[in-house]
């Protein structure tokens, strides 16, 4: 059984949106289409977190060499899955079909946000736990998609958030999030995510 | 004592949880309960049995998540036989004294429906109906629909229950903390979907406490006219020292459910954490109350997947303009099956006030059937309206019903017994909102009185079919004023009896009345005034016409319906008259469109489009401004001085350049040129199609014809209409690596198939060294580059 958190609306990071927008340099009309859409947007979002915590009782039993890796530090790990709900995805699919461009933007701000309230769970996790991992999620490295099945049960997300898997493992809301966060028993600084990935001409990469 | 005749009178008491239970006897995490019916048969039977003992009238089998998805159809069968046997056991155990009764439970599928999810509404429709008929078969006494938080599964399961018994059916949402369902729904806009399709009972449980229903609750009471279901969490969850628990304790439950058996919940439960406990608790709480008798809200009221709409003094407008009557582009639209600009038209008029869209899509070139279908759903993936079914057809009638989520509005049916005869049916089984034409055999009576009496006649008949009259709304029939000078008057005499006397809604399609004079604005806002005046509740009318709207607001405000003039201030706000922007001369607004375009100026460039016709040849704009303003962008985004968003925005601008020469084009009967025809789509598996869309949008301003099959595509499907079309480019969109295995199937089909066609492929995990590994012709990194191997194929 798993804990539902209800958060308020995280901070905007327009910067953010604009880096999934693939956009460094924004005119002004696109500053404005963003001002635009995102006043459009931020009324049919919620922000809710499904959670639980278990002991990691066999290593032996993760198949995932990257995870195992990510979890090395740790005995206990918490799982959890995030929404920002279906309200994004009726705007992206509304704008796919009315004005390409607007989907466009929706898509960054929903990114945006999905990853906004993890950082805000993950900061409430803090505050519990003290010290944490990154995010580890399903398809990350070698971790097989599949899990995705598991992660969604443990965490009663389709009870609790509405979380539903297709057939391709891919989650609809689609602005949701699974992962896998170790409780750290020693303090150490975790890296920037983007530094271990090999593709190096990313348009997405955050500075190192 | 039958069921249906046992919640007249009574207070009801149903089981509480029974998961939480499982898990307590040793249920892992993962594990199905529902094989614990044969596996553990004496465990589920004695929680049935703790809860008749702690006084529950019904209990739920152990059927929750009993469907084909999960199970074969064999261990299907075995699991909801041993399932509703265990309970069947369990009263007779308990003493059975004719007020016990076991439900078949059904909760969701797990999968979310099209269009936000992948799962096909009448797939969801023939799941629950196997369950259905396996619970009605081993003697479950009523359906018991719960936990849904999605209005159109909830639709899909209680239509099932409707198709494949006669038991009684109870409706119950898990709503979220904002009081709406996941997907949406209001409670009140549940209720009018649940009632309308004849459901028993209608409710709520699941994901909150007690104390978090209120308003969920009070909504529901204030609207529902069936009995109203109530079943709590123990509060909401909460994890201590690494451990999920609730804290909301039997004796604090018990005394939340007191208000709400004394506001008139007629059914009281409790769900996750609850035990018998709360059980006994709430009864031991509540049974001393007197119940509060049912009463008919008897409320006139539409629905969407979002929100109801209701028919009360303020006038409902809704909006016409999706119909080819009369409209040149909205035809060839249909003949081409170009859905989006249907959707344009929906989502302009939503901008426009509009409260209910009607929709008509009937054309002798066109198979209406698979039109409307198509229409239905997708609108509803654009617009959260309700939505107004206009066909004579009554296959096309019901299939939009079906597919409609929520209770919708139905144009039409009239006075001709056949016309009653395959309407009436149709509105009994799907729920809804009929618009009744005051005609008949004889055709429209010449006077108010026999209009009248046709409306008393239809009335009449629908009774007896079961359907009430604020189900009906009257249309009297705006004829022609200029064919006959006394059409006004009969109308609106008509239409005045049938509010005062006969306590009826009424509408009219209001622009008829004007057909055949000049200047039919005025005629039609003088004509609509009169009409609201004689007590007029909805109208069909263009809500572009300024005229109109300006009727509307002006009546509302100096009728009082409009409270502080907001509604008529904002209007005023936003039509304010713009300063009129002289058209320079053409020199200039030549350099003008170009500018429009790379600046992505929208509007502008579809006003000065507008400007240029009059002067220059469609064509001869396309080829001096459209195209040379688009290279430059596209110029621009290859050098990456400008990006994707500013790529796009002169996309859509070229695009409503377009939009207004293809519409004069029509209008002169001319037809542009194309360079050939593509055929597009994400496949099979993948939902995602925002690239798909963008590489449409370029390859239409560049003059191809591009058909667009959608995401989720399966290969026969791409293959085949490659075929039909010709096409000599296919293009091919997948996101996930779990989905490239689709395309590469699809590109082998092609091969196969319609080996002359290329295959263009794209999308976030594809690499030129992946492409080639599937098969593909060309790997193109963004849309511009779709558009120059378009250019190299057909040029050659």
């Amino acid at each position: 059984m798993a804990e539902k958190l209800i958060f308020d609306a995280p901070l905007v990071d327009k910067k953010e949106i604009l880096r999934y927008m693939g956009c460094k340099t924004p005119d002004d009309a696109v500053l404005s289409l963003v001002e635009e859409c995102l006043s459009e947007a931020l009324p049919s979002l919620s922000y809710a977190v499904s959670y639980s915590v278990y002991p990691i009782k066999y290593k032996k039993d993760i198949s995932s060499q990257g995870l195992l890796k990510h979890l090395s530090d740790s005995d206990e790990i918490i799982i959890f899955a995030a929404t920002i709900g279906v309200g994004i995805d009726r705007l992206i699919s509304k704008y796919s079909r009315i004005s390409p461009t607007k989907a466009v933007v929706f898509q960054a701000i929903g990114t945006e946000r999905i990853e906004a309230l993890c950082d805000a769970f993950c900061d409430e996790m803090k505050k519990k736990y003290k010290c944490i991992t990154n995010r580890f999620s399903p398809g990350y490295s070698d971790w097989d998609i599949k899990d995705q099945k598991l992660i969604i049960s443990v965490t009663d997300a389709t009870k609790n958030l509405g979380i539903c898997l297709n057939d391709s493992y891919l989650m609809s809301p689609s602005k949701s999030v699974t992962a896998v966060v170790g409780i750290k028993n020693t303090e150490t600084e975790e890296k920037n995510p983007c530094e271990s990935c090999e593709n190096a001409g990313c348009i997405y990469r955050r500075e190192l | 004592m039958n069921l249906r005749e046992f919640l007249k009178e009574n207070r009801v008491y149903l089981d509480g949880g029974m998961g939480t239970l499982l898990q307590a006897k040793g249920l892992k995490p993962g594990e199905l309960p529902e094989r614990w019916n044969i596996t553990h048969p004496d465990i589920i039977k004695d929680i049935h049995k703790a809860y008749f003992e702690a006084g529950s009238n019904i209990v739920c089998a152990n059927t929750f998540g009993a469907n084909p998805l999960k199970f074969s159809d064999d261990e299907l069968e075995k699991i909801i036989s041993a399932a509703i046997k265990n309970a069947k056991d369990a009263i007779a155990e308990t003493g059975d004294i004719g007020n016990k009764f076991v439900a078949l439970d059904m909760g969701s599928l797990g999968k979310l429906l099209k269009p936000l999810g992948d799962f096909y509404f009448e797939d969801a429709v023939s799941a629950f109906s196997k369950t259905v008929k396996l619970g009605a078969k081993y003697g479950a006494d009523l359906v018991f629909i719960e936990t849904m938080n999605d209005s159109y599964e909830t639709k899909a399961a209680l239509l099932a229950a409707k198709e494949n018994c006669d038991l009684p059916v109870f409706v119950s949402n898990a709503y979220s903390e904002d009081g709406k369902l996941m997907t949406g729904a209001t409670p009140s806009a549940m209720v009018a979907l649940a009632e309308g399709m004849g459901a028993d009972a209608v409710g709520t449980n699941c994901s909150l406490g007690p104390a978090e229903m209120k308003d969920i609750v009070s909504e529901l009471l204030s609207v529902a006219s069936i009995p109203v279901i109530l079943k709590p969490n123990a509060g909401l969850p909460v994890t201590v020292d690494g451990k999920t628990v609730f804290k909301v304790g039997a004796k604090e439950f018990a005394d939340e459910m007191i208000e709400y058996a004394k506001a008139g919940v007629r059914l009281l439960g409790g769900c996750c954490g609850t035990t018998p406990d709360y059980i006994k608790e709430t009864v031991n709480a509540t049974k001393d109350f007197p119940v509060v008798p049912l009463t008919d809200k008897n409320l006139t009221v539409i629905s969407s997947y979002s929100h109801t709409v209701s028919f009360d003094k303020k006038a409902i407008l809704i909006g016409e303009r999706i119909n080819p009557t009369g409209k040149k582009r909205f035809k060839q639209a249909l003949i081409e099956n170009d859905i989006d600009y249907i959707l344009r038209e929906g989502v302009s008029q939503q901008e426009k006030g509009v409260d209910v869209l009607d929709v008509n899509v009937g054309l002798p070139e066109i198979d209406e059937v698979k039109m409307i279908e198509t229409t239905f759903f997708e609108l509803q993936s654009v617009t959260d309206l309700p939505l107004q079914i206009d066909t004579s057809d009554p296959v096309a009638m019901e299939k939009a019903l079906r597919i409609y989520n929520g209770k919708a509005m139905i144009n039409s049916v009239n006075g001709k017994e056949e016309s009653m005869k395959a309407v009436f049916p149709l509105v009994k089984k799907y729920g809804g909102l009929v618009v009744a034409l005051t005609l008949d055999e004889n055709g429209i009576p010449a006077t108010a009185e026999g209009r009248v009496k046709i409306a008393e006649k239809i009335i009449e008949t629908a009774k007896e079919y079961g359907i009430s009259k604020k189900d009906i709304i009257f249309d009297t029939l705006a004829m022609a004023v200029s064919a006959d000078k006394n059409a006004a008057e009969v109308t609106l005499s008509s239409l005045k009896t049938i509010k005062e006397t006969l306590g009826c809604h009424t509408s009219l399609g209001v622009s008829n009345i004007s057909f055949g004079l000049p200047e039919r604005d005025a005629v039609n806002s003088i004509f609509f005034s009169l009409a609201l005046e004689n007590g007029l509740s909805a109208a069909i009318m263009n809500p572009h016409s300024k005229d109109m709207m300006k009727t509307y607001h002006s009546f509302n405000a100096l009728k009082g319906l409009d409270d502080n003039f907001t509604d008529y201030i904002s209007f005023v706000t936003e039509n304010k008259e713009e300063p009129e922007k002289a058209p320079a001369k053409t020199e200039e607004n030549n350099n003008d469109l170009q500018y429009a375009i790379i600046k992505g100026f929208k509007e502008k460039s579809a006003i000065i489009t507008e400007e240029l016709l009059k002067t220059t040849d469609g064509m001869e704009i396309v080829k001096e401004k459209i195209i040379p303003a688009l290279d430059i962008v596209g110029k621009g985004f290859e050098e990456k001085t400008i990006y994707l968003p500013q790529l796009l925005m002169s996309a859509e601008s070229a695009k409503s350049a377009f939009e207004v020469i293809k519409k004069k084009m029509l209008s002169e009967e001319k037809t542009g040129d194309s360079k050939g025809t593509i055929v597009i789509a994400t496949v099979k598996g993948d939902i995602h199609d925002i690239g798909k869309n963008i590489v449409k949008l370029l390859l239409e301003n560049y003059g191809f014809d591009v058909i667009d099959l959608g995401k989720d595509v399966p290969p026969e499907v791409i293959v085949e209409t490659a075929i039909e079309k010709s096409a000599r480019l296919v293009g091919l969109s997948a996101l996930m690596t779990t989905t490239v295995p689709a395309m590469e199937e699809t590109i082998k089909l092609l091969r196969e198939k319609h080996p002359s066609c290329k295959v263009v492929v794209g999308g976030a995990v594809l690499t030129k060294d992946y492409a080639d590994s599937i098969g593909a012709d060309k790997y193109a990194k963004d849309a511009m580059e779709s558009v120059r191997y378009a250019e190299e194929i057909f040029r050659k």
